[in-house]
């Protein structure tokens, strides 16, 4: 499929997935794949998990929004921002300070279910329809929340019909329910459990929220070896004047018996996922530095870009 | 497979101790990184020791819910058959292991009805649509009720030691909040402002709340204020109860018959929240009993290599320089196998750097406990047990 293919699907694109996944690694790229396709993209942090912007090189992430490459910019949106910015803009300012003080605005986000979730999404669309840029990039909360976040307004149309909330829960129903305007990218690791949640996550998603997804995100798959018996290794190591011990060879029988096992036990997850879950996947390498930076960002973002053009060209 | 170029033999583990001296055992950290793995394993061992212990879990993976035999939603303590955590037979005898699951919601709707006054008032909330979603929706709810069921299983003299999960929440530490918060929502001054005025101070504040609600009613409707107000009036007199019963739960957490075990994986983001953990435990006064590093990745050199984190840097740097080489005279496999190498070696390196902030907050290094990443998904008991075996 074409990049601009891939990237023009929807105006906003909801990356959810558990958490330890990867999610906020692969809102980055998907953002800088975007970019590098010639968009203008927004992300839009929703857990306030601001460390997403040391993945650009670039101070945490606030509630305005700040440039963090060149076509990207970032913001945080909370729960509790989306809340208050929808009183104050609701003729609430006044009161507002009053409504945090004495905790009266927990009993109101509390006595209407899902209301901050349908704040948050609620600007996401407000974001949307302003036209802020072309693409903006959601990176939901993790877990199980993903679910609840995603069908909050479905939720609340059911128990409420009139009212200004109501009327902001079908606003985000009809964005979340077409296509052309929003979609889903689930993130999970090729592992057993998280593969189990994300095809869980995925038919609830389809089923309650009604919204389109896109491939999933496979994160974390190491590199798959060429065998490297002790021969060859020798026989290359020769060729290159280099003098090995005994002790290297074993160091690097261990390191390859390690990967391969680990990559073995992940493509059996890779096949699992796909036959449980019939959408497309997007594989990302697992990168070894425990601390991401710029470079991994670049890498993973060449490895999405390569995801995406293997993906078949009339994938819908 | 072993962890290599570690000779000495351990010191006892910090958990055997917690388990062995402490009532409660309580794991917290930030999702994903293990938490309820590590509770359950920590269980078994104890109960493999010959204590009476109960786990309380929260959200458990299906397959390892199974394994607990969590089937369904079991809000009490089950017993599982020492069969499946003892096999061999060769457990201390007197042992038992008993799992539950978390059900926020039935926990918190027996704990209305025990403070309820009459069985009316009591079902009179338990109907209210506001209550409902409290109950179910309300951030830190799970939390509390983890708590809750924390103290009535504590009160019972059934178990020994409790090894308690927490909710996977943002910040690791909310449910020590939790018990306030709640508390804080059913006593507020908004509370007793819409309690309505019962002395002619209140009136004046009786009428400003009206004007209050009436633009609150606006913007989320009337009914949803109705709701609001009839639930205030239904809880009437009994925030008393609850509050009597949250501090007592600090009380419990913060004494000594509870220890803390703070679990970690050893990735730069997972140990910050651990050490704004650590810090906020310790302001309180209360000390981190251990320190679970979870899934660490082995060091594969062999047991004469040095593995001081410069040493480390060196090392992996010599293998970089050994697969360029090999890429300059076309060996594509041999120079892949010393690029790995030198990333294994790089990997060990950044999770030891990644975790340096949270081992230095501990009073001793004696209190970390690493985990090797298993070669296996851990959903059934034994692996459960090969988990124990690292942290006991």
């Amino acid at each position: 499929m074409k990049l601009e293919q891939f990237c023009s699907a929807s105006r906003v694109v909801i990356v959810a997935g558990k958490g330890g996944v990867g999610k906020t690694t692969v809102t980055a790229a998907l953002a800088q794949t975007a970019a590098r396709a010639g968009m203008s993209v927004l992300i839009v942090e929703v857990e306030g998990k601001s460390w997403l912007a040391t993945l650009f090189d670039r101070p945490a992430l606030g509630y305005e929004e700040t440039l963090l490459a060149p076509g990207i910019r970032g913001r945080t949106l909370s729960p509790d921002q989306a809340l208050v910015e929808y009183l104050d803009d609701h003729g609430m300012k006044p009161i507002s300070k009053r409504l945090r003080s004495t905790g009266a605005l927990e009993v109101v986000a509390a006595s209407v279910p899902g209301m901050k979730d349908i704040l948050v999404l609620g600007k996401v669309k407000q974001l949307e329809q302003a036209g802020t840029a072309d693409l903006i990039v959601v990176d939901a909360p993790a877990a199980g929340h993903a679910i609840t976040f995603l069908t909050s307004a479905v939720g609340l149309l059911d128990a409420m019909a009139t009212g200004p909330i109501a009327k902001q829960a079908a606003d985000v129903a009809a964005l979340l329910a077409d296509p052309t305007r929003c979609r889903v990218s689930l993130v999970t690791l090729p592992e057993e459990t998280p593969v189990a949640e994300v095809v869980e996550t995925a038919f609830a998603l389809e089923d309650r929220a009604g919204v389109a997804l896109g491939p999933v995100v496979v994160n974390g798959l190491w590199p798959a070896l060429v065998p490297c018996p002790p021969r060859s290794f020798r026989a290359g190591a020769r060729a290159a004047g280099l003098a090995v011990t005994a002790a290297d060879l074993a160091v690097v029988e261990r390191s390859v018996g390690f990967a391969t096992a680990r990559r073995q036990r992940q493509d059996v997850q890779v096949e699992r996922l796909s036959q449980l879950l019939p959408l497309a996947q997007i594989p990302l390498p697992y990168r070894f530095g425990a601390t991401l930076g710029p470079a991994d960002l670049e890498a993973l973002t060449d490895a999405f870009v390569e995801g995406v053009a293997a993906l078949p060209a009339d994938l819908t | 497979m072993t962890v290599e170029g570690i000779a000495a033999p351990p010191p006892p583990s910090p958990l055997s101790t917690l388990l062995s001296t402490r009532q409660v055992v309580v794991c917290c950290g930030t999702g994903g990184v293990g938490k309820t793995t590590t509770a359950a394993a920590l269980a078994l061992a104890a109960a493999r020791s010959g204590r009476r212990v109960a786990v309380v879990t929260i959200d458990p993976a299906k397959r390892l819910a199974s394994a607990l035999g969590l089937d369904g939603l079991s809000d009490e303590p089950a017993l599982i058959d020492p069969s499946l955590w003892d096999p061999s037979g060769t457990a201390v005898a007197g042992g038992s292991l008993a799992a539950l699951m978390l059900d926020t919601k039935s926990t918190f709707d027996k704990l209305v009805i025990a403070h309820a006054a009459t069985p009316d008032q009591g079902e009179r909330i338990l109907a209210n649509r506001l209550y409902r979603n409290i109950s179910t929706v309300l951030s830190g709810t799970q939390e509390y009720m983890a708590m809750e069921k924390l103290h009535q299983l504590h009160a019972d003299d059934a178990f020994d030691v409790l090894v308690v999960d927490t909710p996977p929440s943002r910040h690791a530490l909310d449910f020590l909040d939790a018990p306030n918060r709640l508390v804080r929502l059913f006593d507020n001054r908004l509370f007793r402002l819409m309690m309505g005025p019962t002395r002619l101070s209140m009136r004046a504040a009786g009428a400003a709340l009206g004007a209050f609600m009436k633009i609150v009613a606006k913007v989320v409707g009337t009914a949803v204020v109705d709701d609001v107000m009839a639930f205030f009036r239904a809880f009437d007199g009994m925030e008393e109860g609850f509050r009597t019963r949250s501090l007592e739960v600090l009380r419990l957490l913060e004494s000594d018959q509870t220890g803390f075990v703070l679990v970690t994986s050893p990735r730069p983001d997972a140990v910050e929240e651990a050490c704004f953990f650590a810090d906020r435990l310790r302001s309180t006064g209360i000390e981190i009993g251990a320190l679970v590093v979870n899934r660490v990745h082995p060091l594969l050199l062999g047991a004469a290599a040095s593995t001081g984190r410069d040493d480390l840097a060196t090392i992996a740097a010599t293998w970089r320089e050994r697969a360029e080489a090999l890429d300059l005279v076309d060996q594509p496999g041999p120079a892949d196998a010393c690029t790995l190498v030198a990333s294994l070696v790089e990997l060990v390196r950044a999770e030891r750097t990644a975790v340096a902030p949270i081992v230095e907050r501990m009073a001793s290094p004696d209190l970390v406990v690493e985990v090797p990443v298993l070669e296996r998904e851990v959903a059934d008991l034994d692996a459960l047990a090969e988990i124990a075996s690292h942290l006991c």
